[in-house]
């Protein structure tokens, strides 16, 4: 059978060795006359270079004001497959873990209800069931409801919080990300299904300093798991990296405060410059490891380029026990989440992220509406300058 | 809350979304602002204002819309 759209630059995208989203489409296209007018439209906004998605409008299940993006096709004369092309945001699981059946009632519903294309997963961390009209919507979120999953957020709330893979799966990770996501979840299901924000406001847990869900630079709190006391060095093993690679080249000359230098065939590092940037660890992981005061910082500000440009987190706790805290059920935690956006709400503005915010009414304001003592490490970069004036006898301390 | 004080509440947020349709997209967080100053008198904190908000939300007498940001609307604009 003959294709009903032709996509000439679309099968530009087919050439070469490497996984073809375009392909992926025409396969899911085969079964599903909506993918095939989706093929058709996104071919056109290659050819126009421009989107021709309508963004926004109403789109959702009964209740929730989040979960759901609303996508209009521009030209549902022409397509009319994908006249209403919504996509459903489903709550991932901490770490992406899934058995294969779980994914292949998953993929059976996407197929059912939305031309079966799936984003396992999308930027925030949601599976993304692509192609949704309101008409099935509440049928799609009752199907997903039984197999135990709920919506994702969206719009003006809490967008669904995200971790890396954690102790389950590496073993560089610091604290458990995937019990503390669980839980924070859980605990703000009405933040993530009811949007009642200045604007969106994303978590994500990282369980080392290699951020692999880029917390850092993408969500307004970031917690990054750290340590307290000494990286751990077994100078038996560093001997052995020696014989196979240039230590000092790729891994004590990239050092970026080079806290770390040789005495002999002994490694010496002065930790108390360490800024935990953990690339020793990853390039010599047999012969160093983080200490075993374990914990997380917690970044605050970041946000990707929407409405005033990117912005990386800026440290807020430099060093928080939340093994500790986990005990109390992550009170403390609670706590100071609860304290920011009671700040956010009083004195954000439409479309500010909290990020924004601290720069529009300074660092000290929103310490003190916090509650939260300046402290030197609240910098934007290590071994740059805190946006706090000290006192000469404050800082002497 | 009473239920009277809640059935106030709720008919003044329907009110304001029907008043304004079509003119201003009123922001969920902007209306429990204005509901915590209206009825200060009566003690409601923030959390009571998103209660009801809420059970507004659930009977579908108002949905949410976005364009940009989340705001509230009625059902029939739908």
């Amino acid at each position: 059978m003959g294709k009903k759209h032709q996509t000439p630059l679309l099968d530009e995208l087919k050439k070469g060795k490497w996984i073809s989203f375009v392909r992926e489409m025409e396969r899911a296209a085969e079964k599903s006359p909506r993918t095939e007018d989706l093929l058709g439209q996104v071919e056109e906004s290659y050819r126009d270079k421009i989107t021709h998605w309508k963004h926004g409008g109403m789109a959702g299940v009964k209740s929730y004001g989040a979960g759901m993006v609303g996508r209009f096709s521009d030209s549902p004369e022409k397509y009319p497959g994908v006249k209403e092309c919504h996509s459903m945001r489903i709550n991932q699981t901490s770490g992406f873990f899934y058995n294969s059946d779980v994914l292949r009632k998953i993929a059976g519903i996407a197929e059912k209800y939305a031309g079966g294309l799936l984003n396992l997963h999308g930027a925030t961390g949601d599976i993304q069931i692509l192609g949704v009209t309101q008409a099935e919507a509440e049928d799609a979120f009752q199907a997903y409801a039984e197999l135990g999953f709920d919506l994702g957020g969206g719009g003006s709330d809490l967008r669904t919080p995200s971790c890396c893979v954690g102790p389950a799966r590496c073993e560089f990770s610091n604290y458990d990300t995937l019990k503390i996501c669980y839980d924070l979840t859980r605990e703000y299901q009405d933040e993530l299904h009811r949007p009642s924000f200045n604007y969106k406001f994303k978590l994500k847990f990282s369980g080392c300093s290699n951020d692999c869900v880029a917390s850092a630079s993408r969500s307004d709190l970031a917690f990054i798991g750290t340590w307290k006391d000494n990286i751990k060095i077994n100078q038996e093993e560093v001997k052995n990296y020696v014989k196979k690679f240039d230590v000092q080249k790729y891994v004590l000359d990239k050092c970026p405060t080079k806290c770390m230098w040789f005495e002999g065939d002994k490694l010496v590092i002065d930790d108390s410059n360490c800024v935990k940037c953990h690339h020793c660890i990853n390039e010599m992981p047999k012969a160093l490891k983080s200490g075993d005061e374990k914990g997380l910082s917690i970044l605050i500000g970041a946000k990707a380029p929407l409405v005033t440009g990117p912005r990386m987190g800026m440290m807020l706790v430099p060093f928080y026990d939340v093994n500790e805290d986990s005990k109390n059920d992550y009170e403390q935690l609670k706590g100071l989440i609860s304290n920011i956006w009671e700040f956010w709400d009083e004195y954000g503005v439409s479309r500010e992220r909290i990020g924004e915010l601290i720069a529009r009414v300074g660092l000290v304001t929103f310490l003190e509406g916090v509650g939260l003592e300046p402290i030197p490490e609240m910098v934007n970069t290590p071994r740059t300058n805190p946006f706090i004036k000290f006192e000469d006898e404050d800082a002497a301390q | 809350m009473t239920d009277e004080i809640k059935k106030k509440v709720e008919d003044k947020i329907i009110g304001l979304v029907k008043e304004y349709a079509g003119k201003k997209r009123f922001k969920p967080i902007d209306l429990v602002k204005e509901m915590e100053r209206d009825f200060a008198a009566e003690g409601l904190t923030k959390d009571d204002i998103k209660g009801v908000l809420k059970d507004i939300m659930d009977e579908g007498k108002l949905v949410y819309g976005y364009a940009g940001g989340s705001f509230l609307t009625l059902p029939d604009e739908n």
